[in-house]
C-alpha cells in the first residue's frame, strides 16, 4: 500500500526493513544514534539531519555512533563487510570523502579485482550531497563523478522518495560496495511510497517524462528542475523526454542512446562542476555512440567551475535552474548549421 | 602500561607446534631469500618488499590464530601470508604474475590475499590495514564468532592518521583487535628514531587507553608470549592491545634499494640476533627438539620453495579476457 512519505522517511524505512529482514545489517556513523555517552535520550539526533532517527530504539545492538574519525569507521565498515556483516555507514557530507577516500577507492573498490575475484564487500556508504542549503564550499559539493570514475564502486543517486527506498534496499542487498548519494535538498520532499519492501535494480534508468523533441538527462535534484523546464517548454510546443539514470555506475546508456536516437538532441543537467563530470561523461558517450542521430550540439547545463559559494545571491545562480535548462533546450532545438 | 616482557618464560608449546613454528619461519626466510635472487635475475615484475629478518613477528602472532581470526598486512606482506596459511606455491605464482597465483595474477606481491584463510591482503597503502581490522574485529564481536583481528603495520604506518584513528576506535568500541607495530627501524629510508615523536611506538598505546608492550622481534618466544596475552585478552572481551615488535629487516625497503642510509646493522643482526638461529639454539638446548628434526624441515622447505619457483615460472599468464573480469560481483 502506497502512502505519501518524505525522502528522509523512505530512507529510514528502507534501512529498518532491511535490518528487520537480515540481522547482518548494521548501521554506523557520526551521531547516527546521536547521544552515545551523554545522559540524554540515546537517539537524540538519529543522524545530523535525522535520517536514522528511531533505528537505535528498534535495533540497539546494531546501530552505533562513531567518533568523528571517517578513515577509521568507513574503513571499519568495509572491513566488517569482508567479515560477514552488511554495514550501512554514513559519511555525513560527501565533502568529507577527502579524509577517508583511501579506504573507499584503494581498499573497498579494489578488493575484488586485486584479489582475483575472491573478495565480496557488501558495504553501503550513505552520503549527503548537493548545493542549496547555504552550507558553502565544504558541505555542498556534488562529487559523484569522482566515485563513478572508480571501477569497483557502484554509485546510486535517487531523485525521489520511491526510488530512495527501492534503491537503498537494493544497495543493502547488493554484494558490491555502493555509494548511496542522498541530496540534502530532497529530504523533505514527499511522494508515494509502498509500505512493503521492494528493490529497484541498478542500471535501469527511469523515463520520467516522454517527448520527441529533446532528451534531457538529469541527475538527482536536477530531475525536478528538468521537469519544471519541460512544463515551460511544453507551452512553446517543445516536448522534452526526461531521463533519470537513478544509478550513474552502472549507467543505463541504452535508455539514453535510444532516446537520443529518437529525439536527435541531448541536454545533460548536472549541478556538479563541469569538468570531468557526469555531464561530460554522458555527453561523450552519446557523441561517440549516437553521433549519427544528433541534429544539434549536445548542451550541458552545470554549475560553473567554481567552489560552491555561501551567499544566497551567489548560490542561487551557481545551481542550474529551470530557465537555464529551458534555454539550453531551445538552443538545441533552434540550432541550425 | 608499556613494558618489556621477559623472554625466558617457559612456553606450553609442544614439539609439533614448535616444529610448525620453525617450519613457518624457515619457509618465510627461504621464500624471501629466493625471491631476492629471482628478482635480481630479472624474472619478477614490479615492486617487491621482503620480510626476511622479521619472521618471528608474523609467526609468533599467527601461531595463536585460527580460522575465526583475520589479519591485515602491509606492502611487506609475504611473511604474514605464509604465517596465516596462504598456499606458498600460489603466492610464488602470484609474485610472477601467473594465472595460478593467489589472486590469479591480478594482485602481485603487494596485494597477495586469501580471504578463505582470513588473510585480508598485503596492502600497497601504508596504514591501509588498521581500519579494516577494526571492521573485522567488529564483525567477530557482532557475530559472536570468538574471533580476533590483527593489524600488522610498520613504523611508517604508525604515523598515519588511519592507524591512530583505528587505535582510538578499537578502544572505544572495545574491539577484539591487536595492533602489531613492526618497527624495523626505517620507513622506506627514513629512520623511525627520527620520524616517530615518542621514544617507542608502544608509548602511544597509553593515549588510546590500551596496553602497550615492546617485544624483541628477533625472539619468537617473546613475540609468542606477548601476542598470546593480548589475543587471550581480546577473545575474553578485554579489548585491544598495541604490541611493538623491534627488529631489523635484512633487505632494503624494496628490491633494488642500495641502502646507503644504513651501516652494517644487517650483518650484525644476521650474525648475532637472527630469529631462526635463536630458535634453534633455544629448543635444542632445552631438548624440546633435536638438530636433526630442524634440519629435516630445512630440507623439506628448500624443496617446497624450489618447486614453487619452477611451477610459477612454468604457469600460464592470465589471458586478455581476464582483464575485464572480477571488477564486480554483478554489474
Amino acid at each position: 500500500m502506497a502512502r505519501s512519505i518524505t525522502y528522509r522517511e523512505a530512507i529510514n524505512e528502507a534501512i529498518a526493513q532491511e535490518m528487520e529482514r537480515d540481522e547482518r545489517v548494521i548501521v554506523m556513523g557520526e551521531d547516527n544514534v546521536g547521544g552515545t555517552g551523554s545522559p540524554g535520550e540515546m537517539d537524540a539526533w538519529g543522524g545530523v539531519l535525522g535520517v536514522t532517527k528511531g533505528l537505535y530504539g528498534r535495533f540497539p545492538d546494531r546501530v552505533m555512533d562513531t567518533p568523528i574519525s571517517e578513515s577509521a569507521f568507513i574503513g571499519a565498515a568495509i572491513g566488517a563487510a569482508t567479515g560477514g556483516l552488511r554495514p550501512v555507514a554514513e559519511l555525513m557530507f560527501v565533502d568529507f570523502m577527502g579524509v577517508c577516500f583511501d579506504q573507499i577507492y584503494n581498499q573497498a573498490a579494489k578488493f575484488r579485482y586485486m584479489f582475483g575475484g575472491k573478495a565480496v564487500t557488501p558495504v553501503v556508504i550513505r552520503t549527503m550531497w548537493g548545493a542549496g542549503l547555504r552550507a558553502a564550499a565544504q558541505h555542498s559539493q556534488s562529487l559523484l563523478s569522482v566515485f563513478t570514475h572508480i571501477p569497483g564502486l557502484k554509485v546510486v543517486v535517487p531523485s525521489n522518495p520511491y526510488d530512495a527506498k527501492g534503491l537503498l534496499i537494493q544497495s543493502i542487498r547488493d554484494d558490491d560496495p555502493v555509494i548511496f548519494a542522498e541530496h540534502k535538498m530532497l529530504y523533505d520532499t514527499a511522494g508515494d511510497v509502498p509500505a512493503e519492501s521492494y528493490a529497484i535494480p541498478f542500471g535501469e534508468a527511469n523515463v520520467v517524462r516522454e517527448g520527441d523533441d529533446v532528451t534531457i538527462v538529469a541527475i538527482g535534484r536536477m530531475v525536478a528542475t528538468a521537469q519544471e523546464a519541460a512544463e515551460q517548454l511544453a507551452g512553446s510546443g517543445i516536448q522534452a523526454e526526461i531521463i533519470d539514470p537513478r544509478t550513474v555506475s552502472p549507467l543505463d546508456t541504452d535508455t539514453i542512446l535510444e532516446s537520443v536516437e529518437n529525439t536527435g538532441r541531448l541536454v545533460v543537467v548536472d549541478e556538479a562542476n563541469p569538468r570531468c563530470s557526469l555531464a561530460t561523461d554522458i555527453s561523450a558517450t552519446v557523441a561517440q555512440d549516437a553521433f549519427g542521430s544528433l541534429r544539434a550540439p549536445i548542451q550541458m547545463v552545470t554549475a560553473p567551475h567554481t567552489p560552491v559559494p555561501f551567499a544566497d545571491s551567489l548560490e542561487d545562480v551557481f545551481i542550474p535552474d529551470a530557465q537555464k535548462v529551458a534555454n539550453a533546450v531551445k538552443t538545441a532545438v533552434e540550432w541550425k548549421k | 602500561m608499556t613494558g618489556t616482557l621477559p623472554t625466558s618464560v617457559t612456553q606450553e608449546l609442544g614439539p609439533d607446534a614448535l616444529l610448525q613454528a620453525y617450519r613457518t619461519m624457515r619457509t618465510i626466510r627461504d621464500f624471501e631469500e629466493r625471491v631476492h635472487e629471482e628478482f635480481a635475475g630479472g624474472d619478477i615484475p614490479g615492486f617487491v618488499h621482503l620480510y626476511a629478518g622479521e619472521e618471528a613477528s608474523a609467526t609468533g602472532v599467527c601461531t595463536h590464530l585460527d580460522d575465526r581470526d583475520a589479519i591485515a598486512s602491509t606492502h611487506r606482506g609475504h611473511g604474514h601470508c605464509i604465517a596465516k596459511g596462504v598456499d606458498v606455491k600460489a603466492m610464488m605464482a602470484e609474485i610472477y604474475g601467473k594465472s595460478t597465483g593467489s589472486c590469479r595474477g591480478k594482485g602481485g606481491s603487494m596485494h597477495i590475499a586469501d580471504l578463505s584463510k582470513g588473510m585480508l591482503g598485503a596492502n600497497g597503502i601504508v596504514g591501509g590495514g588498521p581500519p579494516l581490522i577494526c571492521g573485522r574485529a567488529l564483525a567477530a564481536k557482532q557475530l559472536g564468532s570468538g574471533g580476533v583481528a590483527v593489524a600488522f603495520f610498520g613504523d611508517g604506518a604508525s604515523n598515519q592518521g588511519t592507524t591512530l584513528e583505528s587505535l582510538n576506535l578499537a578502544s572505544i568500541w572495545n574491539l577484539p583487535a591487536i595492533f602489531v607495530a613492526e618497527n624495523n627501524g626505517y620507513a622506506e629510508a627514513t629512520s623511525s628514531s627520527w620520524s616517530v615523536a615518542t621514544d617507542d611506538i608502544a608509548d602511544r598505546a597509553a593515549a588510546f587507553g590500551m596496553p602497550g608492550v615492546i617485544v624483541d622481534g628477533f625472539d619468537f618466544f617473546a613475540v609468542y608470549e606477548a601476542a598470546g596475552e593480548a589475543i587471550a585478552r581480546a577473545r575474553d572481551g578485554g579489548g585491544p592491545t598495541l604490541i611493538e615488535v623491534k627488529f631489523t629487516r635484512y633487505f632494503g625497503h624494496f628490491e633494488g634499494d642500495q641502502q646507503l642510509y644504513r651501516a652494517d646493522e644487517v650483518a650484525q643482526a644476521r650474525e648475532k640476533l637472527d630469529c631462526l638461529k635463536r630458535f634453534r639454539g633455544r629448543v635444542t638446548e632445552t631438548g624440546q627438539l633435536t638438530g636433526d628434526q630442524l634440519d629435516a624441515i630445512d630440507v623439506e622447505v628448500a624443496k617446497l620453495i624450489d618447486e614453487s619457483v619452477v611451477e610459477a615460472k612454468a604457469a600460464p599468464k592470465p589471458g586478455p579476457d581476464d582483464l575485464l573480469t572480477d571488477v564486480y560481483v554483478s554489474y
